[in-house]
Protein backbone atom coordinates (compact mmCIF):
# COMPACT_ATOMS: atom_id res chain seq x y z
CA UNK A 1 0.00 0.00 0.00
CA UNK A 2 1.38 3.39 -1.02
CA UNK A 3 0.40 7.04 -0.74
CA UNK A 4 1.68 10.03 -2.67
CA UNK A 5 0.76 13.68 -2.40
CA UNK A 6 1.51 17.25 -1.48
CA UNK A 7 2.26 18.11 2.13
CA UNK A 8 0.32 20.32 4.54
CA UNK A 9 2.58 21.05 7.49
CA UNK A 10 1.61 21.99 11.05
CA UNK A 11 3.39 22.40 14.41
CA UNK A 12 3.20 20.63 17.79
CA UNK A 13 0.03 19.81 19.76
CA UNK A 14 -2.50 20.07 16.92
CA UNK A 15 -5.60 19.31 19.00
CA UNK A 16 -8.92 17.71 18.09
CA UNK A 17 -10.73 21.01 18.65
CA UNK A 18 -8.88 22.61 15.74
CA UNK A 19 -9.05 19.45 13.60
CA UNK A 20 -12.84 19.48 13.91
CA UNK A 21 -14.41 22.10 16.21
CA UNK A 22 -17.13 20.86 18.57
CA UNK A 23 -19.66 23.21 17.00
CA UNK A 24 -19.82 20.80 14.04
CA UNK A 25 -20.18 17.62 16.09
CA UNK A 26 -23.95 17.60 15.83
CA UNK A 27 -23.43 15.39 12.80
CA UNK A 28 -21.40 12.25 12.22
CA UNK A 29 -21.58 12.38 8.41
CA UNK A 30 -17.96 12.15 7.15
CA UNK A 31 -18.63 14.40 4.13
CA UNK A 32 -20.14 17.13 6.27
CA UNK A 33 -17.32 16.87 8.80
CA UNK A 34 -14.73 17.10 6.01
CA UNK A 35 -16.09 20.53 5.07
CA UNK A 36 -14.77 21.92 8.37
CA UNK A 37 -11.57 19.92 8.75
CA UNK A 38 -8.67 22.01 10.21
CA UNK A 39 -10.91 25.08 10.04
CA UNK A 40 -9.65 26.82 13.20
CA UNK A 41 -5.97 26.35 12.41
CA UNK A 42 -5.93 26.63 8.60
CA UNK A 43 -8.98 28.16 6.94
CA UNK A 44 -7.69 27.34 3.45
CA UNK A 45 -7.05 23.64 4.10
CA UNK A 46 -10.44 22.49 2.84
CA UNK A 47 -10.11 24.64 -0.29
CA UNK A 48 -6.62 23.43 -1.15
CA UNK A 49 -6.54 19.76 -0.13
CA UNK A 50 -6.57 17.17 -2.91
CA UNK A 51 -7.17 13.43 -2.83
CA UNK A 52 -3.96 11.73 -1.71
CA UNK A 53 -2.37 14.70 0.05
CA UNK A 54 -0.42 14.20 3.26
CA UNK A 55 -0.39 15.97 6.64
CA UNK A 56 2.95 16.32 8.41
CA UNK A 57 3.02 17.68 11.97
CA UNK A 58 5.11 17.84 15.14
CA UNK A 59 4.58 16.31 18.56
CA UNK A 60 1.34 15.11 20.16
CA UNK A 61 -0.84 15.34 17.03
CA UNK A 62 -4.53 14.86 17.81
CA UNK A 63 -4.36 15.67 21.51
CA UNK A 64 -7.57 16.44 23.33
CA UNK A 65 -10.92 14.80 22.92
CA UNK A 66 -11.75 11.24 21.93
CA UNK A 67 -13.91 12.38 19.02
CA UNK A 68 -13.39 9.91 16.18
CA UNK A 69 -14.82 12.72 14.07
CA UNK A 70 -11.23 14.07 13.97
CA UNK A 71 -9.57 11.22 12.01
CA UNK A 72 -12.85 10.69 10.12
CA UNK A 73 -12.85 14.30 8.88
CA UNK A 74 -9.18 14.04 7.89
CA UNK A 75 -9.77 10.79 6.01
CA UNK A 76 -12.90 12.12 4.32
CA UNK A 77 -11.10 15.28 3.22
CA UNK A 78 -8.89 13.11 1.03
CA UNK A 79 -5.74 12.95 3.17
CA UNK A 80 -3.98 9.64 2.54
CA UNK A 81 -1.60 9.65 5.49
CA UNK A 82 -0.58 11.65 8.58
CA UNK A 83 3.08 11.73 9.57
CA UNK A 84 3.96 13.21 12.98
CA UNK A 85 6.75 13.11 15.55
CA UNK A 86 4.27 11.62 18.03
CA UNK A 87 0.51 11.14 18.19
CA UNK A 88 -1.82 11.57 21.17
CA UNK A 89 -2.86 8.06 22.12
CA UNK A 90 -6.62 8.20 21.58
CA UNK A 91 -6.11 9.74 18.14
CA UNK A 92 -3.59 7.00 17.38
CA UNK A 93 -6.04 4.18 18.19
CA UNK A 94 -8.92 5.93 16.46
CA UNK A 95 -6.91 6.39 13.26
CA UNK A 96 -5.95 2.73 13.20
CA UNK A 97 -9.45 1.61 14.08
CA UNK A 98 -10.99 3.54 11.17
CA UNK A 99 -8.15 2.72 8.76
CA UNK A 100 -6.46 6.13 8.42
CA UNK A 101 -2.74 5.41 7.92
CA UNK A 102 -0.49 7.26 10.37
CA UNK A 103 3.26 7.11 10.86
CA UNK A 104 5.55 8.36 13.61
CA UNK A 105 8.88 9.65 12.28
CA UNK A 106 10.68 12.60 13.84
CA UNK A 107 13.36 12.77 11.12
CA UNK A 108 10.77 12.92 8.34
CA UNK A 109 8.98 15.75 10.12
CA UNK A 110 12.23 17.70 10.25
CA UNK A 111 13.09 16.93 6.63
CA UNK A 112 9.74 17.77 5.02
CA UNK A 113 8.33 21.22 4.32
CA UNK A 114 4.87 22.43 3.38
CA UNK A 115 4.24 21.90 -0.32
CA UNK A 116 6.81 19.10 -0.73
CA UNK A 117 5.78 16.08 -2.75
CA UNK A 118 6.03 12.99 -0.53
CA UNK A 119 5.64 9.27 -1.16
CA UNK A 120 4.95 6.74 1.60
CA UNK A 121 5.24 2.96 1.44
CA UNK A 122 3.25 1.51 4.33
CA UNK A 123 4.63 -2.01 3.94
CA UNK A 124 8.22 -0.92 4.43
CA UNK A 125 7.67 2.31 6.43
CA UNK A 126 9.81 4.20 3.89
CA UNK A 127 8.94 7.89 3.49
CA UNK A 128 10.45 9.58 0.40
CA UNK A 129 10.57 13.34 -0.04
CA UNK A 130 10.33 13.47 -3.84
CA UNK A 131 10.89 17.24 -3.97
CA UNK A 132 14.09 17.16 -1.93
CA UNK A 133 15.28 13.68 -2.87
CA UNK A 134 15.63 12.46 0.73
CA UNK A 135 14.28 9.28 2.39
CA UNK A 136 13.33 8.39 5.95
CA UNK A 137 12.31 5.19 7.70
CA UNK A 138 9.34 5.10 10.06
CA UNK A 139 8.59 2.34 12.57
CA UNK A 140 6.55 -0.40 10.93
CA UNK A 141 3.22 -1.30 12.57
CA UNK A 142 2.98 -4.36 14.81
CA UNK A 143 1.34 -7.33 13.04
CA UNK A 144 -1.89 -6.97 15.00
CA UNK A 145 -2.39 -3.38 13.83
CA UNK A 146 -1.46 -4.26 10.25
CA UNK A 147 -4.31 -6.77 10.28
CA UNK A 148 -6.77 -4.15 11.47
CA UNK A 149 -5.62 -1.75 8.74
CA UNK A 150 -5.77 -4.47 6.09
CA UNK A 151 -9.36 -5.25 7.07
CA UNK A 152 -10.11 -1.49 6.75
CA UNK A 153 -10.88 -1.01 10.40
CA UNK A 154 -11.34 -2.79 13.72
CA UNK A 155 -14.94 -3.86 13.31
CA UNK A 156 -14.38 -5.53 9.96
CA UNK A 157 -11.40 -7.25 11.50
CA UNK A 158 -13.49 -8.48 14.44
CA UNK A 159 -16.23 -9.59 12.11
CA UNK A 160 -13.77 -11.62 10.09
CA UNK A 161 -12.71 -13.46 13.24
CA UNK A 162 -14.97 -15.65 15.31
CA UNK A 163 -16.01 -13.40 18.18
CA UNK A 164 -15.19 -15.97 20.84
CA UNK A 165 -11.57 -16.56 19.88
CA UNK A 166 -10.85 -12.87 20.45
CA UNK B 1 10.29 -6.89 38.04
CA UNK B 2 7.02 -5.87 39.71
CA UNK B 3 3.96 -4.31 38.15
CA UNK B 4 2.37 -0.90 38.55
CA UNK B 5 -1.24 -0.60 39.72
CA UNK B 6 -2.40 -0.08 36.16
CA UNK B 7 -0.45 -3.06 34.86
CA UNK B 8 -1.91 -5.30 37.57
CA UNK B 9 -5.47 -4.37 36.64
CA UNK B 10 -4.76 -4.95 32.94
CA UNK B 11 -3.11 -8.30 33.63
CA UNK B 12 -6.02 -9.47 35.76
CA UNK B 13 -8.54 -8.56 33.05
CA UNK B 14 -6.47 -10.19 30.32
CA UNK B 15 -6.24 -13.40 32.37
CA UNK B 16 -2.46 -13.11 32.54
CA UNK B 17 -0.08 -13.56 35.47
CA UNK B 18 2.07 -10.74 34.26
CA UNK B 19 2.22 -8.02 31.63
CA UNK B 20 5.02 -5.76 30.48
CA UNK B 21 5.07 -2.26 29.07
CA UNK B 22 4.56 -2.27 25.30
CA UNK B 23 2.81 -5.67 25.29
CA UNK B 24 -0.38 -5.85 23.23
CA UNK B 25 -3.20 -7.55 25.11
CA UNK B 26 -6.91 -8.12 24.84
CA UNK B 27 -8.77 -7.59 28.10
CA UNK B 28 -12.29 -8.01 29.46
CA UNK B 29 -14.21 -4.84 30.21
CA UNK B 30 -16.31 -3.99 33.27
CA UNK B 31 -17.97 -0.98 31.67
CA UNK B 32 -18.27 0.57 28.21
CA UNK B 33 -19.39 4.22 28.13
CA UNK B 34 -20.49 6.68 25.46
CA UNK B 35 -22.13 10.09 25.11
CA UNK B 36 -24.40 11.82 22.60
CA UNK B 37 -21.50 12.81 20.31
CA UNK B 38 -19.53 9.58 20.24
CA UNK B 39 -22.31 6.99 20.59
CA UNK B 40 -24.06 7.77 17.27
CA UNK B 41 -20.82 6.97 15.40
CA UNK B 42 -20.43 3.79 17.45
CA UNK B 43 -24.02 2.71 16.82
CA UNK B 44 -23.62 3.18 13.06
CA UNK B 45 -20.48 1.04 13.08
CA UNK B 46 -22.08 -1.53 15.39
CA UNK B 47 -25.08 -1.92 13.10
CA UNK B 48 -23.14 -1.71 9.84
CA UNK B 49 -20.96 -4.60 10.96
CA UNK B 50 -24.07 -6.64 11.70
CA UNK B 51 -23.94 -6.96 15.47
CA UNK B 52 -27.41 -7.32 16.98
CA UNK B 53 -26.86 -7.31 20.72
CA UNK B 54 -24.52 -5.89 23.31
CA UNK B 55 -22.29 -8.23 25.32
CA UNK B 56 -23.94 -7.34 28.64
CA UNK B 57 -26.75 -4.83 28.99
CA UNK B 58 -25.74 -3.97 32.55
CA UNK B 59 -22.18 -3.09 31.50
CA UNK B 60 -22.91 -0.46 28.88
CA UNK B 61 -23.66 3.13 29.91
CA UNK B 62 -24.91 5.87 27.61
CA UNK B 63 -25.17 9.46 28.81
CA UNK B 64 -26.48 12.22 26.54
CA UNK B 65 -24.68 15.18 28.12
CA UNK B 66 -22.87 17.21 25.47
CA UNK B 67 -25.54 18.95 23.39
CA UNK B 68 -28.38 18.34 25.83
CA UNK B 69 -31.06 19.42 26.53
CA UNK B 70 -30.90 19.25 22.73
CA UNK B 71 -29.45 22.47 21.41
CA UNK B 72 -30.71 22.10 17.82
CA UNK B 73 -32.45 19.72 15.45
CA UNK B 74 -29.30 17.84 14.51
CA UNK B 75 -28.44 17.29 18.19
CA UNK B 76 -32.01 16.14 18.79
CA UNK B 77 -31.66 13.58 15.98
CA UNK B 78 -28.41 12.28 17.44
CA UNK B 79 -30.00 11.91 20.87
CA UNK B 80 -33.05 10.20 19.40
CA UNK B 81 -30.84 7.69 17.67
CA UNK B 82 -29.01 6.68 20.84
CA UNK B 83 -32.22 6.65 22.86
CA UNK B 84 -33.72 4.18 20.37
CA UNK B 85 -30.56 2.09 20.42
CA UNK B 86 -30.58 2.01 24.22
CA UNK B 87 -34.20 0.88 24.21
CA UNK B 88 -33.65 -1.72 21.52
CA UNK B 89 -30.61 -3.17 23.31
CA UNK B 90 -32.36 -2.88 26.68
CA UNK B 91 -29.37 -0.97 28.07
CA UNK B 92 -29.85 -0.57 31.81
CA UNK B 93 -27.64 2.46 32.26
CA UNK B 94 -29.08 4.91 29.78
CA UNK B 95 -29.71 8.20 31.54
CA UNK B 96 -32.35 10.51 30.12
CA UNK B 97 -32.61 14.25 30.82
CA UNK B 98 -33.91 14.56 34.35
CA UNK B 99 -31.74 11.78 35.67
CA UNK B 100 -28.58 12.40 33.71
CA UNK B 101 -25.57 14.51 34.46
CA UNK B 102 -22.14 15.07 33.01
CA UNK B 103 -21.01 11.51 32.45
CA UNK B 104 -17.86 11.63 34.58
CA UNK B 105 -19.72 13.07 37.54
CA UNK B 106 -22.62 10.68 37.04
CA UNK B 107 -20.87 7.30 36.61
CA UNK B 108 -19.10 7.31 40.01
CA UNK B 109 -22.21 8.76 41.70
CA UNK B 110 -24.30 5.89 40.30
CA UNK B 111 -21.76 3.41 41.63
CA UNK B 112 -20.87 2.15 38.15
CA UNK B 113 -17.12 2.56 38.67
CA UNK B 114 -15.36 0.81 41.56
CA UNK B 115 -11.75 0.01 42.49
CA UNK B 116 -10.03 -2.50 40.22
CA UNK B 117 -12.48 -2.05 37.34
CA UNK B 118 -11.35 -1.90 33.72
CA UNK B 119 -13.42 0.77 32.00
CA UNK B 120 -13.35 2.29 28.53
CA UNK B 121 -15.39 5.29 27.47
CA UNK B 122 -15.79 7.08 24.18
CA UNK B 123 -14.88 10.32 25.89
CA UNK B 124 -11.35 11.34 26.69
CA UNK B 125 -12.10 12.25 30.30
CA UNK B 126 -13.11 8.67 31.11
CA UNK B 127 -9.77 8.66 32.95
CA UNK B 128 -11.67 10.37 35.82
CA UNK B 129 -12.56 7.03 37.49
CA UNK B 130 -8.89 6.40 38.20
CA UNK B 131 -9.65 8.46 41.31
CA UNK B 132 -11.36 5.31 42.61
CA UNK B 133 -8.43 3.02 41.84
CA UNK B 134 -9.90 1.76 38.56
CA UNK B 135 -8.08 1.52 35.24
CA UNK B 136 -10.18 3.78 33.12
CA UNK B 137 -9.35 5.30 29.77
CA UNK B 138 -10.80 7.20 26.85
CA UNK B 139 -11.18 5.53 23.48
CA UNK B 140 -13.02 6.38 20.26
CA UNK B 141 -16.35 5.34 18.81
CA UNK B 142 -15.06 2.29 16.95
CA UNK B 143 -13.53 0.93 20.15
CA UNK B 144 -16.83 1.64 21.88
CA UNK B 145 -18.69 -0.33 19.21
CA UNK B 146 -16.26 -3.23 19.48
CA UNK B 147 -16.44 -3.06 23.28
CA UNK B 148 -20.25 -3.13 23.26
CA UNK B 149 -20.23 -6.09 20.90
CA UNK B 150 -17.52 -8.23 22.45
CA UNK B 151 -16.93 -6.93 25.99
CA UNK B 152 -13.26 -6.72 25.15
CA UNK B 153 -10.73 -4.17 24.00
CA UNK B 154 -7.12 -4.19 22.78
CA UNK B 155 -4.56 -2.34 24.87
CA UNK B 156 -0.89 -1.61 24.67
CA UNK B 157 0.32 -2.02 28.25
CA UNK B 158 1.56 1.39 29.42
CA UNK B 159 4.63 2.23 31.46
CA UNK B 160 4.05 4.72 34.24
CA UNK B 161 5.15 7.88 35.98
CA UNK B 162 4.86 7.89 39.76
CA UNK B 163 3.80 11.00 41.65
CA UNK B 164 4.54 10.74 45.35
CA UNK B 165 2.31 13.29 47.05
CA UNK B 166 3.34 14.69 50.42
CA UNK B 167 1.96 17.21 52.87
CA UNK B 168 -1.32 19.06 52.82
CA UNK B 169 -2.69 21.71 50.44
CA UNK B 170 -2.97 25.17 52.03
CA UNK B 171 -5.76 27.74 51.91
CA UNK B 172 -7.84 27.61 48.73
CA UNK B 173 -5.52 25.19 46.96
CA UNK B 174 -7.51 22.24 45.57
CA UNK B 175 -7.07 19.24 43.28
CA UNK B 176 -7.37 21.57 40.29
CA UNK B 177 -4.34 23.62 41.33
CA UNK B 178 -2.33 20.47 41.97
CA UNK B 179 -3.06 18.91 38.59
CA UNK B 180 -2.49 22.21 36.74
CA UNK B 181 0.82 22.49 38.57
CA UNK B 182 1.76 18.95 37.51
CA UNK B 183 0.75 19.48 33.87
CA UNK B 184 2.70 22.74 33.85
CA UNK B 185 5.69 20.80 35.13
CA UNK B 186 5.64 17.81 32.74
CA UNK B 187 3.87 19.34 29.70
CA UNK B 188 0.84 18.39 27.62
CA UNK B 189 2.66 15.33 26.28
CA UNK B 190 4.67 14.71 29.46
CA UNK B 191 2.86 11.43 30.14
CA UNK B 192 2.09 10.42 26.54
CA UNK B 193 0.97 6.75 26.34
CA UNK B 194 1.73 6.37 30.06
CA UNK B 195 -0.11 5.92 33.34
CA UNK B 196 0.10 8.60 35.99
CA UNK B 197 0.04 6.90 39.38
CA UNK B 198 -0.66 9.03 42.43
CA UNK B 199 0.63 7.58 45.70
CA UNK B 200 2.10 8.76 48.99
CA UNK B 201 1.03 10.15 52.34
CA UNK B 202 -0.38 13.31 50.85
CA UNK B 203 -3.20 11.38 49.15
CA UNK B 204 -5.07 11.14 52.45
CA UNK B 205 -5.24 14.95 52.52
CA UNK B 206 -7.17 14.98 49.26
CA UNK B 207 -10.94 14.57 49.19
CA UNK B 208 -12.62 12.34 46.61
CA UNK B 209 -13.63 15.45 44.69
CA UNK B 210 -9.99 16.60 44.58
CA UNK B 211 -8.98 13.18 43.27
CA UNK B 212 -11.69 13.12 40.59
CA UNK B 213 -10.46 16.51 39.35
CA UNK B 214 -6.87 15.31 39.20
CA UNK B 215 -7.53 11.96 37.52
CA UNK B 216 -9.86 13.77 35.12
CA UNK B 217 -7.04 15.92 33.76
CA UNK B 218 -4.48 13.11 33.31
CA UNK B 219 -5.43 13.19 29.63
CA UNK B 220 -4.29 16.83 29.50
CA UNK B 221 -0.77 15.52 30.13
CA UNK B 222 -1.27 12.98 27.32
CA UNK B 223 -1.65 10.08 29.77
CA UNK B 224 -3.49 6.87 29.04
CA UNK B 225 -4.88 6.89 32.56
CA UNK B 226 -4.45 8.51 35.93
CA UNK B 227 -4.90 6.34 39.00
CA UNK B 228 -4.90 6.83 42.79
CA UNK B 229 -4.08 4.32 45.47
CA UNK B 230 -7.17 3.19 47.36
CA UNK B 231 -7.58 4.31 50.98
CA UNK B 232 -10.35 4.73 53.56
CA UNK B 233 -11.66 7.83 51.81
CA UNK B 234 -12.09 5.81 48.60
CA UNK B 235 -13.70 2.88 50.39
CA UNK B 236 -16.07 5.20 52.20
CA UNK B 237 -17.15 6.70 48.85
CA UNK B 238 -17.60 3.28 47.27
CA UNK B 239 -19.66 2.03 50.21
CA UNK B 240 -21.99 5.03 49.89
CA UNK B 241 -22.47 4.74 46.15
CA UNK B 242 -22.08 1.17 44.98
CA UNK B 243 -23.03 -2.41 45.62
CA UNK B 244 -20.73 -3.75 42.89
CA UNK B 245 -18.00 -6.16 44.03
CA UNK B 246 -14.53 -4.67 43.76
CA UNK B 247 -10.84 -5.48 44.09
CA UNK B 248 -8.21 -3.23 45.59
CA UNK B 249 -4.87 -3.30 43.75
CA UNK B 250 -1.62 -1.85 44.99
CA UNK B 251 1.51 -1.22 42.99
CA UNK B 252 4.23 -3.82 43.65
CA UNK B 253 7.03 -2.47 45.87
CA UNK B 254 9.47 -3.24 43.04
CA UNK B 255 7.27 -1.85 40.26
CA UNK B 256 9.32 -0.01 37.64
CA UNK B 257 8.49 3.60 36.81
CA UNK B 258 9.85 5.73 33.96
CA UNK B 259 10.06 8.68 36.30
CA UNK B 260 9.26 9.51 39.92
CA UNK B 261 8.25 12.98 41.11
CA UNK B 262 7.87 14.02 44.74
CA UNK B 263 5.34 16.76 45.21
CA UNK B 264 4.87 18.74 48.41
CA UNK B 265 1.21 19.73 48.33
CA UNK B 266 1.86 22.43 50.93
CA UNK B 267 3.99 24.36 48.46
CA UNK B 268 1.47 24.53 45.64
CA UNK B 269 -0.15 27.91 44.98
CA UNK B 270 -3.45 28.56 43.21
CA UNK B 271 -2.55 27.94 39.57
CA UNK B 272 -3.96 29.20 36.27
CA UNK B 273 -3.37 27.82 32.75
CA UNK B 274 -3.14 30.60 30.16
CA UNK B 275 -4.24 30.15 26.54
CA UNK B 276 -3.92 27.98 24.52
CA UNK B 277 -2.56 24.89 26.28
CA UNK B 278 -3.18 23.44 29.74
CA UNK B 279 0.58 23.35 30.42
CA UNK B 280 0.92 27.10 29.99
CA UNK B 281 0.60 27.64 33.73
CA UNK B 282 1.36 30.49 36.11
CA UNK B 283 0.77 30.73 39.85
CA UNK B 284 -1.78 33.29 41.00
CA UNK B 285 1.14 35.46 42.13
CA UNK B 286 2.44 35.67 38.54
CA UNK B 287 -0.75 36.26 36.56
CA UNK B 288 -0.71 40.08 36.46
CA UNK B 289 -3.76 42.01 35.22
CA UNK B 290 -6.03 39.79 33.15
CA UNK B 291 -9.54 41.15 32.65
CA UNK B 292 -12.31 38.68 31.89
CA UNK B 293 -15.75 38.72 30.26
CA UNK B 294 -17.10 35.37 31.39
CA UNK B 295 -16.71 32.93 34.27
CA UNK B 296 -17.64 29.28 33.93
CA UNK B 297 -17.90 27.10 37.02
CA UNK B 298 -18.68 23.42 36.56
CA UNK B 299 -17.89 20.55 34.13
CA UNK B 300 -16.63 17.01 34.64
CA UNK B 301 -13.51 18.57 36.14
CA UNK B 302 -15.07 20.88 38.72
CA UNK B 303 -18.82 20.40 38.83
CA UNK B 304 -19.00 18.51 42.13
CA UNK B 305 -20.21 19.52 45.60
CA UNK B 306 -16.92 20.79 46.93
CA UNK B 307 -16.40 22.87 43.83
CA UNK B 308 -19.78 24.52 44.24
CA UNK B 309 -19.17 24.97 47.96
CA UNK B 310 -15.89 26.77 47.33
CA UNK B 311 -17.44 29.02 44.68
CA UNK B 312 -20.53 29.79 46.75
CA UNK B 313 -18.48 30.57 49.85
CA UNK B 314 -16.59 33.23 47.92
CA UNK B 315 -19.60 34.61 46.05
CA UNK B 316 -21.90 34.73 49.08
CA UNK B 317 -22.70 38.29 50.07
CA UNK B 318 -20.70 39.66 47.14
CA UNK B 319 -21.78 40.85 43.70
CA UNK B 320 -20.52 39.74 40.34
CA UNK B 321 -18.67 42.63 38.68
CA UNK B 322 -20.92 44.56 36.29
CA UNK B 323 -20.38 43.44 32.72
CA UNK B 324 -19.11 39.98 33.71
CA UNK B 325 -21.24 36.89 32.99
CA UNK B 326 -21.07 33.98 35.42
CA UNK B 327 -22.42 30.57 34.42
CA UNK B 328 -22.54 27.74 36.93
CA UNK B 329 -23.33 24.22 35.78
CA UNK B 330 -23.53 21.48 38.39
CA UNK B 331 -22.35 18.00 37.37
CA UNK B 332 -25.49 15.98 38.07
CA UNK B 333 -29.10 16.31 39.17
CA UNK B 334 -28.11 15.07 42.63
CA UNK B 335 -25.37 17.64 42.96
CA UNK B 336 -27.83 20.30 41.80
CA UNK B 337 -30.33 19.20 44.42
CA UNK B 338 -27.80 19.02 47.21
CA UNK B 339 -26.50 22.47 46.30
CA UNK B 340 -30.07 23.74 46.44
CA UNK B 341 -30.60 22.22 49.89
CA UNK B 342 -27.35 23.68 51.19
CA UNK B 343 -28.34 27.12 49.92
CA UNK B 344 -25.38 27.33 47.55
CA UNK B 345 -27.52 27.96 44.49
CA UNK B 346 -29.25 30.82 46.25
CA UNK B 347 -25.92 32.36 47.29
CA UNK B 348 -24.63 32.20 43.74
CA UNK B 349 -27.80 33.49 42.10
CA UNK B 350 -28.00 36.35 44.58
CA UNK B 351 -24.45 37.27 43.67
CA UNK B 352 -25.50 37.49 40.02
CA UNK B 353 -24.59 34.07 38.57
CA UNK B 354 -26.87 31.98 36.37
CA UNK B 355 -27.21 28.30 37.16
CA UNK B 356 -27.70 25.81 34.34
CA UNK B 357 -29.02 22.28 34.16
CA UNK B 358 -26.23 19.67 34.15
CA UNK B 359 -24.72 19.68 30.63
CA UNK B 360 -21.34 19.92 28.94
CA UNK B 361 -22.65 23.10 27.28
CA UNK B 362 -20.05 25.86 27.44
CA UNK B 363 -17.10 23.56 28.25
CA UNK B 364 -16.71 22.49 24.63
CA UNK B 365 -18.19 25.58 23.01
CA UNK B 366 -21.36 23.58 22.46
CA UNK B 367 -24.12 25.87 23.73
CA UNK B 368 -25.14 27.94 26.78
CA UNK B 369 -22.23 30.35 26.97
CA UNK B 370 -20.27 30.57 23.70
CA UNK B 371 -17.55 33.23 23.53
CA UNK B 372 -17.47 35.96 20.88
CA UNK B 373 -14.37 37.11 19.03
CA UNK B 374 -11.83 38.64 21.39
CA UNK B 375 -13.68 37.60 24.55
CA UNK B 376 -11.93 36.07 27.50
CA UNK B 377 -13.20 33.49 30.00
CA UNK B 378 -11.87 32.05 33.19
CA UNK B 379 -13.17 28.53 33.44
CA UNK B 380 -12.97 25.56 35.80
CA UNK B 381 -13.04 23.22 32.80
CA UNK B 382 -10.04 21.31 31.44
CA UNK B 383 -9.13 22.61 27.98
CA UNK B 384 -8.13 26.03 26.74
CA UNK B 385 -7.36 25.13 23.12
CA UNK B 386 -7.93 27.59 20.28
CA UNK B 387 -11.69 27.94 19.78
CA UNK B 388 -12.55 25.53 22.60
CA UNK B 389 -15.33 27.70 24.03
CA UNK B 390 -16.34 29.60 20.94
CA UNK B 391 -14.70 31.96 18.46
CA UNK B 392 -11.17 30.93 17.39
CA UNK B 393 -9.99 34.34 18.61
CA UNK B 394 -11.49 34.00 22.10
CA UNK B 395 -9.39 33.00 25.10
CA UNK B 396 -9.86 30.51 27.94
CA UNK B 397 -7.95 30.56 31.24
CA UNK B 398 -8.24 27.41 33.34
CA UNK B 399 -8.47 27.64 37.13
CA UNK B 400 -10.07 26.27 40.28
CA UNK B 401 -13.62 27.17 41.36
CA UNK B 402 -12.21 29.42 44.10
CA UNK B 403 -10.10 31.43 41.66
CA UNK B 404 -12.95 31.57 39.15
CA UNK B 405 -15.42 32.83 41.79
CA UNK B 406 -12.99 35.45 43.08
CA UNK B 407 -12.39 36.63 39.52
CA UNK B 408 -16.15 36.96 39.00
CA UNK B 409 -16.27 39.57 41.73
CA UNK B 410 -13.36 41.70 40.53
CA UNK B 411 -13.65 41.16 36.77
CA UNK B 412 -10.03 40.08 36.52
CA UNK B 413 -8.12 36.96 37.49
CA UNK B 414 -7.91 37.17 41.27
CA UNK B 415 -6.38 35.37 44.24
CA UNK B 416 -9.34 34.09 46.31
CA UNK B 417 -7.48 35.06 49.49
CA UNK B 418 -8.02 38.72 48.62
CA UNK B 419 -11.80 38.17 48.77
CA UNK B 420 -11.95 35.74 51.67
CA UNK B 421 -8.86 34.62 53.53
CA UNK B 422 -8.66 30.90 54.18
CA UNK B 423 -5.92 29.22 56.19
S1 LIG C 1 -17.71 18.67 30.72
FE1 LIG C 1 -16.35 19.22 29.03
S2 LIG C 1 -14.56 17.91 29.21
FE2 LIG C 1 -16.16 17.06 30.51
S3 LIG C 1 -17.17 15.50 29.26
FE3 LIG C 1 -18.28 17.42 28.98
S4 LIG C 1 -17.34 18.42 27.20
FE4 LIG C 1 -15.96 16.82 27.87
Amino acid sequence: MKAKGKVFKYGDNVDTDVIIPARYLNTSDPKELALHCMEDIDKDFVKNVKEGDIIVAGRNFGCGSSREHAPISIKASGISCVIASTFARIFYRNAINIGLPILECEAAVEGIEAGDEVEVDFDTGIIRNVTKGSTFKAQAFPEFMKKIMAADGLLNYLKSKATDDL
Amino acid sequence: MGMTMSQKILAAHAGLEKVEPGQLIEAKLDLVLGNDITTPVAVKEFEKTGFTKVFDKSKVAIVPDHFTPNKDIKAAEQCKMIRCFARQMDIENYFEIGEMGIEHCLIPEKGLAVPGDLIIGADSHTCTYGALGAFSTGIGSTDMAAGMATGKCWFKVPSAIKFVLKGKPKGWVSGKDIILHIIGMIGVDGALYKSMEFVGDGVKNLTMDDRFTMANMAIEAGAKNGIFIVDDITLDYVKKHSTKPFTVYEPDPDAVYDEVYEIDLGEIRPTVAFPHLPDNTKTIDEVGEVEIDQVVIGSCTNGRMEDLRAAARILKGNKVKKGVRVIVFPGTQNIYLEALKEGLIQDMVEAGAVVSTPTCGPCLGGHMGILAKGERAISTTNRNFVGRMGHPESEVYLASPAVAAASAITGKITDPDTILKRD
